[in-house]
This record gives structure tokens, sequence and C-alpha cells, in this order.
């Protein structure tokens, strides 16, 4: 934005009320192209055209279609049904049973209830009983499901890149174990009670034999500087309900991390302001890269990764005097005592994480807000060191043997470690993985890996607490589970991974192991005490008292006063794991790919992160930017990093620090698969190698995993632009269209509610005159709130929505040209200068209006409204005329373009939710509030002769949503949560002067700015 | 001037613009016959089956009750077909060398399933539930016609859409109490009074909104 801009911005938001919220740079900027990209809901239409039909080509199709024309009147072919030889007991067909179970991420288990249909799971959803879910999902848990099926995983042993078999592999396995000495085994991170246990029997049995952890999203910033607080390795764990005032050193605890969703509960139970309340959290970001947490923060400072040092030790005090906003948030933190946290972020380096731990320890919070546990890892290791130590050996020869299990170290490795090149060096090289990938073509052995949803295993949460994970279908590609590996390692022999676990529990008395004791009764009674325990943790999903005791424990307060770190110079590149494809494990996943980015809405790319004036500095200017909008395009820029160039999209962020840039890695992957293949249409021209994204990882080094100062960024000349698929501008709310600047984001201060509560929204009241007569709905009035202000906008629903309701993926060109097919959406505001904006995220599902625009307009009545008020959407009647589409003034229709459902592949039918229809093409769909949910609700209460129970039917995000941010309910019960939120002060309908009466409504959002800091 | 049209033309154009009324009227009156014939619907058709059950002989012959078989039709939108291992409930002692039976004696010792041709098949965007109608009183036999006398099972109703509403917007015409559900012989001598009693009793609601089937 140019200076000249700049003035026209203020005179904006100085005169106009309505234009205050913007959507991104170019709305605010206000370019004729954005308003021309913006006025055509699909701008991109008239490209598909392009693609001429030939006069013989017509001949053809339309000679098949008098063909088949004469054979539709023939008979259906008979369908078969196919019932049990023995039913399973407690099986009912076509009723769907819940297993609980955990998904393990870089060895922490989040607690899942998998729902089975006739032994097919088909959705995740999380377990209330388990204290790092509390109910709740994230994207990648919901993810997971299309992961299980993925038919690109690897299937089969392989043998220098020949099929082989597991016994052959057994075989090969005694020679190199005659020597231990010369054997190394490197796993990810590791906190299964049982793979531990086993670990350390092999190591036992084989003196010599040396065990190495590597993960690309390791935690050995905050192990190490945990360690350098409270002097050996240790766990925190946060209690973020506790806590009045909370500031994040570069934390999105919300957002990632171990138990980031109990974490997200909890801060949003002290966020939700409601009727009379008389306190509210107020949480303090200091960030790099825009982050969910940042997003929900009431004072955000977008600031260098390497200035967060700095602040951090201001706030101890010693360092540098704080300034007046550090002197403000010391005063807050100090006016809370014992109710307050610091936490700092993993890739902030251990001293910031020690400094945080001391300030906590001067407020007394240690004990109250953070509990220290021991280590949740069974060994916790610096990985760095670790997998150095390694890359040496193997360097020395001194490595004959490595056996990798999970991971993808030749990808993922520092770039520096030249991780290939020494392993190329060690003679026997066995490695285990879902993917047959970059780490497996370099081996001479490759063990296609179990899903975590196909074998037994355990798992800690983030406080500690084991749970069994257990299969819930028999491995579909042959795969074999870590427990198998160690197995064939220790004896040789195949166990099976079941009577490992179990194994391994029963040696522990049916205790957890803090509370085994020694038996003492009948050994009978002792085996059926344990059958009963056994069954009670897998029904639970959790093992009860197993989370880790408190730890008398206090940080140390005694800094080094000086920082030994060196102030960046030039721009600071800042390297994190990507929030949709994390390290890149994900990478094959279409949901994740296909999810816009939290902060940017970017779905199958990453990007270069810079500030406006960083990319002015560039040669990037704002008109061009604005240009390149309706394109979605953007410029490729060089990135030169320590003596290494990678190409990559520039994006311009609000919000952003200047002389900074962040960069997501896990992309770019070499070898990518048949499935990604398919949906990258013809767009990857001005890629290297026709990756996905670019590959970070060569310019990850093990001195700076999370990047480091001296990058330079020149654009390229000559160049065409690279094209950017970003959902932001996609189905937006058009105000220009409808008439008038309304506002689609209420917010206001805790201040101004607590005078006035009506004072967060400026009521819009709706022309109530109507030419139809109103419907009055007696029974059901299904309706949702949702509530922005603890919306972190992580994704969690949007996946959920699309495992729920089969929602098919459609590939990086069909969102470039606007046909994603996600059914909710969510929009980000903001309000504010460029610099550092508020963000506002705003998820966007189907209004389901009372006076439904798309329904008149449907020329074969498709779409109809219910009885109980649903905007129904009958697939099998719609002929795509699209009139529906373009009549929502909320946009929240989706249309199949194209045969975007896969048809085809066999291993993604059992996938599917058998309770919902596969949208074929031509069809419009959209948000239905879950109806299949709705319906089975209102069939088992109807058979009981009883109304359906406030929360008996929850909608799939409604469910995932981490924060209680979606509620839904029937309005007509006046005691359901729903009612209650409507009658809310602060309540409002998006465009209700549309008089659309949406079922779906919002509350205003409330932020509890420190009246100290002057914005 | 001559004419340019002979006097021909006139019975032409008198056919034509007849035809344009009734033709193309009896083609469509045609068309929409045929989707109604038990040639499109699938009514009244036998399908091969591995083993020739009967109903009739099952159900009327030894008075065994539907849900002996069809366990899950009170609980899920599923009725069930039974397992192998049903069949040799009875199986394993009487008929039991019957060449007959082979298949499911098979089936039971190699534990590989019997494989029956789905008799009545609704299109996947429908979503039927059997429970909820079990429920409401809606009778085997309102649906299935009398399968105790149907020596190999077929579709008795058409299963169009329009059948289907023909219940949905009168359910007082065709429910009945709930402890006549399974009954095949039931009658209602006088359904006129006993029909909206039962709407009124059992909570019977007129749905005829798409998302009740489809979604």
């Amino acid at each position: 934005m140019s200076e000249i801009d700049f003035r026209e911005f203020r005179k904006r938001i100085g005169d106009l009320r309505g234009r205050e919220y913007w959507r991104s740079l170019e709305e605010l900027s206000r370019s004729d192209d954005f308003d021309e990209f913006f006025a055509q809901e699909f701008p991109q239409q008239a490209v598909a055209l392009d693609h001429g039909l030939h006069r013989r080509d017509f001949m053809k199709l339309m000679g098949a279609s008098v063909a088949l024309a004469g054979l539709t009147a023939c008979n259906r072919p008979a369908e078969k049904i196919v019932p049990y030889v023995k039913q399973p007991e407690n099986l009912i067909p076509g009723k769907p049973i819940f297993f609980a179970s955990a998904m393990p991420l870089s060895g922490f288990g989040s607690g899942v209830l998998v729902e089975s249909h006739m032994g097919r799971p088909t959705k995740i959803e999380g377990n209330p009983d388990h204290p790092s879910s509390l109910g709740a999902t994230d994207a990648f848990m919901q993810a997971s499901i299309l992961g299980l099926y993925d038919p690109d995983r690897s299937q089969v042993v392989r043998h220098l890149g020949e099929i082989s078999t597991w016994s052959e592999f057994i075989g090969a396995l005694q020679a190199p174990l005659k020597s231990p000495g010369s054997m190394r085994l490197l796993t990810q991170t590791i906190s299964s009670p049982t793979l531990g246990a086993q670990i350390q029997q092999l190591l036992a049995q084989y003196p010599g034999l040396k065990w190495h952890q590597w993960e690309p999203v390791n935690r050995d910033n905050v192990r190490d500087g945990l360690r350098m607080a409270f002097g050996s390795y240790v766990n925190a764990v946060y209690h973020f309900d506790k806590a009045n005032v909370i500031v994040s050193l570069d934390c999105d605890f919300s957002d990632s991390g171990p138990g980031h969703l109990r974490y997200a509960r909890d801060f949003a139970t002290r966020r939700r302001v409601r009727k009379g309340a008389t306190s509210m959290n107020r949480l303090y970001s200091i960030e790099c890269s825009p982050s969910g947490t940042g997003a929900v923060s009431d004072h955000r400072f977008p600031v260098r990764p390497s200035e967060v040092e700095g602040w951090a030790r201001s706030l101890l005090g010693g360092g540098q005097p704080p300034t007046a906003v550090q002197a403000a948030i010391l005063k807050d933190l100090q006016a809370n005592h014992g109710a307050s946290i610091v936490i700092a972020g993993e890739d902030q380096p251990p001293v910031v994480h020690a400094i945080a731990m001391a300030i906590n320890q001067t407020l007394g919070n240690i004990g109250s807000t953070i509990t220290i546990t021991d280590p949740v890892e069974v060994t916790p290791v610096n990985q760095l060191a670790s997998l150095r130590e390694l890359v040496n050996d193997m360097n020395s020869g001194a490595v004959k043997a490595l056996v990798i299990m999970g991971g993808n170290p030749v990808f993922d490795a520092p770039a520096d470690f030249d991780f290939a090149s020494a392993f190329k060096k060690v003679p026997f090289r066995a490695h285990q993985s879902l993917y047959y990938d970059d780490t497996s073509m370099l081996s001479h052995w490759h063990i296609p890996e179990t899903h975590y949803l196909e074998s037994w295993s355990d798992v800690r949460g983030h406080d500690g607490t084991i749970s069994i994970v257990q299969p819930l279908i028999a491995p579909l590609y042959n795969g074999r589970s870590p427990h198998e590996m160690l197995g064939a390692l220790i004896g040789g022999l195949d166990v099976s991974p079941y009577d490992q676990v179990r194994g391994y529990w029963m040696g522990r008395g049916g205790q957890p192991p803090s509370a085994v004791t020694t038996s003492s009764g009948q050994p009978g009674a002792a085996a059926l005490q344990f059958e009963t325990n056994w069954r009670q943790w897998l029904n639970d999903g959790v093992i009860a008292g197993s989370a880790l005791p408190p730890r008398s424990a206090s940080a140390s307060t005694n800094i080094p006063a000086t920082s030994n770190r060196q102030p960046a110079t030039g721009i600071e590149l800042s390297l994190r794991p990507d929030p949709t494809i994390y390290d890149g494990r994900f990478a094959n996943n279409g949901w994740l790919q296909e999810l816009p980015k939290p902060q940017t809405k970017i779905v199958w790319d990453n990007v270069l992160l810079v500030s406006p004036k960083t990319a002015r500095d560039i040669g990037y200017q704002d008109k061009e930017r604005d240009a390149f909008v309706n394109e979605r395009q953007t410029t490729l820029v060089d990135l030169e990093y320590r003596g290494r160039t990678l190409r990559v999209p520039l994006w311009v962020i609000p919000g952003y620090p200047d002389g900074a840039a962040t960069l997501h890695f896990g992309y770019g992957r070499p070898h990518r698969s048949i499935q990604v293949e398919h949906m990258l249409g013809g767009y990857y021209e001005t890629m290297p190698a026709g990756t996905v994204g670019v590959n970070v990882y060569p310019i990850r080094f093990s001195d700076g995993l999370g990047g480091g100062g001296g990058a330079k960024i020149t654009r390229v000349q000559g160049e065409p632009p690279y094209i950017i698929a970003c959902t932001q501008e996609h189905q937006s709310i058009n105000l220009k269209d409808i008439g008038g600047d309304r506002k689609i984001i209420h917010a206001g201060t805790f201040e101004e509610y607590r005078k006035d509560p009506h004072s967060i929204v400026e009521s819009e009241e709706p022309d109530e005159e109507m030419i139809i007569p109103p419907i009055a709905y007696n029974g059901h009035r299904w309706a949702m709130v949702i509530d922005p202000s603890v919306c972190t906008g992580c994704n969690g629903c949007v996946v959920a929505c699309q495992s729920e309701n089969n929602i098919a993926i459609v590939g990086k060109d069909q969102v470039h040209r606007e046909r994603e097919m996600q059914w909710l959406r969510i929009d980000r505001y903001y309000r504010g200068s460029p610099e550092n904006p508020e963000v506002f995220h705003q998820p966007v599902p189907c209004m389901q209006c009372e006076n439904a625009p798309c329904e008149p307009v449907c020329p074969v009545e498709a779409t109809s409204h219910s009885a109980e008020g649903l905007n129904d959407m009958t697939y099998n009647r719609c002929v795509g005329t699209k009139y529906c589409q373009n009549n929502c003034p909320y946009k929240v229709r989706r249309f199949n373009f194209y045969f975007y459902s896969d048809y085809d592949t066999r291993a993604l039918m059992p996938m599917r939710n058998p309770d919902v229809t596969v949208r074929s093409r031509g069809v419009m769909e959209k948000c239905t509030y879950c109806v299949q949910r709705i319906n089975a609700g209102k069939i088992e209460a109807e058979k009981q002769d009883r109304r359906v129970r406030d929360g008996e039917v929850r909608t799939a995000c409604q469910q995932a949503c981490p924060t209680e941010a979606i509620v839904f309910g029937d309005m007509n019960d006046p005691n359901s949560a729903v009612a209650k939120l409507k009658k809310e002060p602060a309540h409002y309908a998006l465009l209700a002067e549309l008089n659309t009466r949406p079922r779906t409504t919002y509350l205003g959002v409330i932020r509890n700015p420190n009246p100290e800091i002057k914005p | 001037m001559a004419q340019i049209f002979h006097r021909s033309t006139n019975t032409l154009s008198r056919v034509t613009i007849f035809g344009a009324v009734f033709i193309i009227g009896f083609a469509l009156w045609v068309i929409g016959g045929i989707v109604r014939s038990p040639y499109a619907t699938d009514q009244g058709i036998t399908r091969e089956q591995p083993v020739p059950f009967s109903h009739q002989h099952h159900v009327a012959g030894l008075g065994i009750d539907c849900r002996y078989c069809h366990t899950s039709v009170e609980t899920s939108n599923f009725a069930g077909i039974p397992p192998t291992a049903t069949c040799m409930n009875c199986h394993a002692q009487i008929w039991t060398n019957a060449d007959m039976l082979e298949p499911v004696r098979a089936s039971f010792s190699t534990g590989r399933p019997l494989v029956w041709s789905r008799v009545h098949r609704l299109p996947d965007f429908v979503h039927f539930n059997h429970s909820i109608h079990v429920a409401k009183g809606v009778g085997c036999a309102t649906c299935h016609g009398r399968i105790d006398k149907m020596a190999l099972t077929y579709q008795a109703s058409p299963l169009t859409m329009q059948w289907c509403l023909e219940c949905h917007r009168n359910p007082e015409r065709f429910v009945r109490p709930r402890d006549q559900v399974f009954n095949m012989d039931y009658v209602a001598l006088n359904q006129s009074e006993v029909g909206p009693k039962l709407v009124h009793d059992y909570n019977i609601q007129k749905l005829t909104h798409c998302s009740t089937c489809h979604y």
C-alpha cells in the first residue's frame, strides 16, 4: 500500500462505518479489477468453455447417447445382499457402532470415537472422556479416515524395490542382529508405554544397539527450555480455564501442539460472554506468523521471531526497560497473581521457554494454572542431537544396519545433515512407513506400516493419560504395526500387536503403571479383574486416573542475563510446519490439501508470507497485487537463504511484521502419488519437477530449524505470474450487489458490553412486509447460533462436514475457478490498519432461511421448505440451473460442475457415510444441518414417544468444534441452548434487513482489550 | 397466382393439429404407463435366489414370526437378512440332507456367506427406515403384501414415490394397532374410525417434505 493509498484508506475508515471490515488487502484498496472480479461468482467460467468441442466428438457423444437411450428402459441389474454367516453379537445391521481409540500425532494421543458401519470405519469424533479432546476434533483427526483408506498407501513388503514378504524380511534381519553394536533404530517421538517397554527389551537384549528419535516437528525447544527451568525433562500442562490473563510468546496453543483441543476449550470457557457476565479473560499474543491464537487475542503484536526473546526478557524484568505496552502487560499479569499464564511457542529457542517459566514462577502460576509432571515421552531426548549422532555414525561407517520406524528422514532431516548420502553408506537399510516414500526408495527393505485405525497400540495424551489404541478394521494393505516390527527384532517371531499391548498391561496387574501393587489376591481373581479393567479401558478410551501426577517443582528464575542470540540481519525467515499438511505426512490427503489454510485461505500450495511493506521493498507494488487478484495470481520470488535459493510464490498478508517472511514446510515432496496427481489439473508448469508446492526442507538447517536471519528476496523477472487457488474472495457475501454497506461482523469490547450489552450489535430491523403468509412452525424449529468470539478458524468443522457429508474434493484447478465444494466455509475479516488489524473468523454454513431466496427461483422445486424450517435440497430433482446459487445472498450453495465424487476408486467406497447420498455431476448441494442426524435423532425419540432432547442431535461441525463456537438445537424448546443464545443481547442475523429470516445466526464478537494499551 | 399448396395439404394440416394434441398426449400416456408398470418398477417379479426360500412355508405353514429372521426391523433402518446361522438353528436338525439346502450347509461349513438377490430395492438417494414405520403402526403386509402367501418372494408394491406419498399424505387409511403390525391376516373392519384414532395416539405426522427421505 503506497502512502497515498494509506491516506485514502484512513479516509475510508473515517467516513464509512460499513467498510470498516475488510476481507483482503485487495478489497481494502478497492481496485477496479477487484470489483469486476467480485461481481462474478464464477469469474473463470469462460475459461472452462475454451476447450471447444469438435464436431466429430459431438457426433461420437451423441451417438453414444442415442444408443444408451434404448438401454435405460431395461430392468435394473439385481443388487446383492450378503448377510453374515454368524452375525457378531451387538451388531445391528444399519446402525453404526462407536469404538473408542486415540490418534497419535508426534507422540501425543487425542481420544477419538470412531463410527463404524458394519465393520467399516467412516467418521472420527472426539472422545468426550479423553482429557486432550473432550469430544472435539481437529482437521488432522477428521481427515485421518481418508488417510486410512488412501489407495496410495504402501501395500507390500519390498526388497530393493521388488515385491517380497514379511518372513523374508525377518530372515534378512538376523544377520545384522548378530552385531548389534553397529545397528541403529530410528523412530519418531514415542509415548506408547508398550512400545517403550519393547524398545527397552530390545536394547537390553542387544547391548550396543542404539535408539535414535527424530521428527521434523519435534519439541526440542520446549523440552530443553523446561529442562533449563526445572533441571530435568518435565512436561507442562496448562489450565487455561483458570487463567485470567494469558501471554502467548509466539505460541499457537489453541490450534497446534499437544493438547491444543483441550487448551482451546478451556480458553473459550473464560471467553464466552453471556448475559450478566462479569469477567472475561484477556489474551496478549506476541507472534510473527498470523495464527489462530493470534486471531482471537485481545492484543496482537506482530514482531519478528527473534524479537520475542526481548519481549520475554522485558516481562521478566532485568532486560531492557519495558516499553509502555510491556509495562501495561506486566501490570495486568501481576494483578492476576496465580491466575495467569505465559506460554512460549515451539519455534522459540529454549531460553524463551525458560524465561516464560521464570515469569510464571514469579507470578505464582506454577502449581495453579500450570502443572508440572514427568515427561509424557518414554525417553525424552534432544531429537536434533540424536539425529546428528546417527548421521555422524553413518558417515563414519560405524552403522552397518539401520531400521527406521515411521517418518521420512530423507525428505525432512535438516538440510546440512545430508541424510540421504549418509544413509546410503549403511549396508542394511530398512524403513517402515505408510507410504513408499523418499526414504523407502533409498532403503533395501520397505515394510508397509499400519494406520492407527488398523492396529493395537497405546498412547499418552498431553497430560499423560493413557489410551488403548484399538483397531477398527483389519489392516487394509498388509501393513505391519511398529509392535510387530519390534517383536521381529526382539524375537524374530510373529507376535500379534494385540497380545503385546494386552500382555504389557496384564503384566501390570490390570493397574496403570503408577498404581502397580504386588498382587495378593488369587491369580484367578486378578485375571478376572484385569479382564474387567481391560474392557473398561477399551470402552472408555482412557485408562482412568492414568494422567501423570503433578510434581512439586519450581522454575529457576536465574536466567542468563544476556542473550546469545544474534540479532537477525536482512529478512528474518520463519519456517513453520504447514497448517494443513503438517510436516508433509498428510501431503497425500486431499481433504487437507484442499482445506483453506486458516489464515491465508490458500489451498494446494505453500507461499512466502510477507508484510505489505516488505513486498513493496522488493518491487511488488500494491497496484500490481490488486491487478493480479482478478486472475488469482501472484508473483514468484527467489528466496536466498544461507547460500541456497528457492523459487516460491509471494503472498502479502496484513498484520505481519516488516523485515520477516514465513514459509511453511511439508510441501514439495518429489514423489507424489496417483491421488494427488489426479487432482492437480494443469497448473504446475511453473513449479520445478512438477511437485505440489515448494520443498522447504533444503533450506531448513540444523542450527536454525525455525529459520533465521539473513534471507534475501528478489523478484523473478520474466517468469509468468504464478497461479494460486485462494478461497478468501470466493463465494463471499457481496454487499455491493444487495445494496449498500452492511455489517457482516459486529464487534465490541467487554467494557462496552458491560455498560450496555446492546451496544455490540447495531440492530437492523428487517422489513417484515411479506407477500407470502408466514409459516407456523409447530414441531421442531432447528436453528444454529455461531459465536465467532471464540472461533480460531482451526478448520476442524470444515473437515468434519466434509467427512460426514461425503463432500468431494475438486483439485487446485477447480478451486481456482471457485468451484470448491466444502459446504461450510470460514470467512476471514480484518478491521483496522493493514499493519496490525484485528482478525475475525466467521464460519458460514447454510443459513436455512425461513424466507429462503433460493426456493422460489427453482424451476423444478428441487429446493423446498420443510415443516421444521429446513431448506431442503433434493439432489435427484435438481436439473442444475444454478438459479438458487445465483439468488443466495450468503453464497452457501455448491454446484457439481463435473463428476467430483470419485465413483471409480473402490478403496474409497467403504469410507463414505452410508446415510448421505453421493452427489453426481450437474447437481446443486449445500449444508443440510446434517439432516441425516436430525432424522436419526427424531426417529429414536419418536420410537420412545418423546421429543428430541436438547443436545441429542448435534451437527458434525458442532461436534468437532474445540471451542464450542457452534450451537445447534430446537428453537421451539425454550430451554435449549440455542433458544437461550437467540435471546442474547449481542445476537444478530446476517443481512437481517433482507428479511430472509435466517435460522443460522451469530453473536457479536466481544474482545477484552486492556484499556491502558492504546491501539 | 397459382396456389402454393395443393388441396391435400388441408388434410395434412388437420392431422398435424389433431396429432399435436392427441398423438403426443398418447405418447406421454404410454410412457407414463411404462414407468409405472412392473416392467420399470419390478413389481411382482421374482428373482433367482441361491436357495428357493419360501415365505409361504415358513410364515404361513410353520408360523415363524417375521422378527425371528428380520431381527433389526424394530431397531434399525434395515430389517436385516438372517445370517446362515439362523437357518441352521432348525436345519441342523430337520431336512439335514435336502439337496435344496446344500448352499446353506456349504455356507455354514465354509464360512462363505450366501449371496441373495435384493427384491426390494430403493434408489441410493432414498433413505427408508423400517423401525419408525413399525413403531408407528405400519404393518409388514401393508408394503410387502401377503408375504405369507408367496412361495417365492417378490415385490408386491411398486415402490414409486407416488406410492409412498399415498400413505405419507393419508396415514389414517393404512395404519393399524402396533400389536397387529406383524399379523399377516389383519383386516381393519372400521379403518375410518381406527385410522384417525391411531394417527392421534401414535403421534403420526404427515411427513411429506423432501428431506424426510432425500438427503
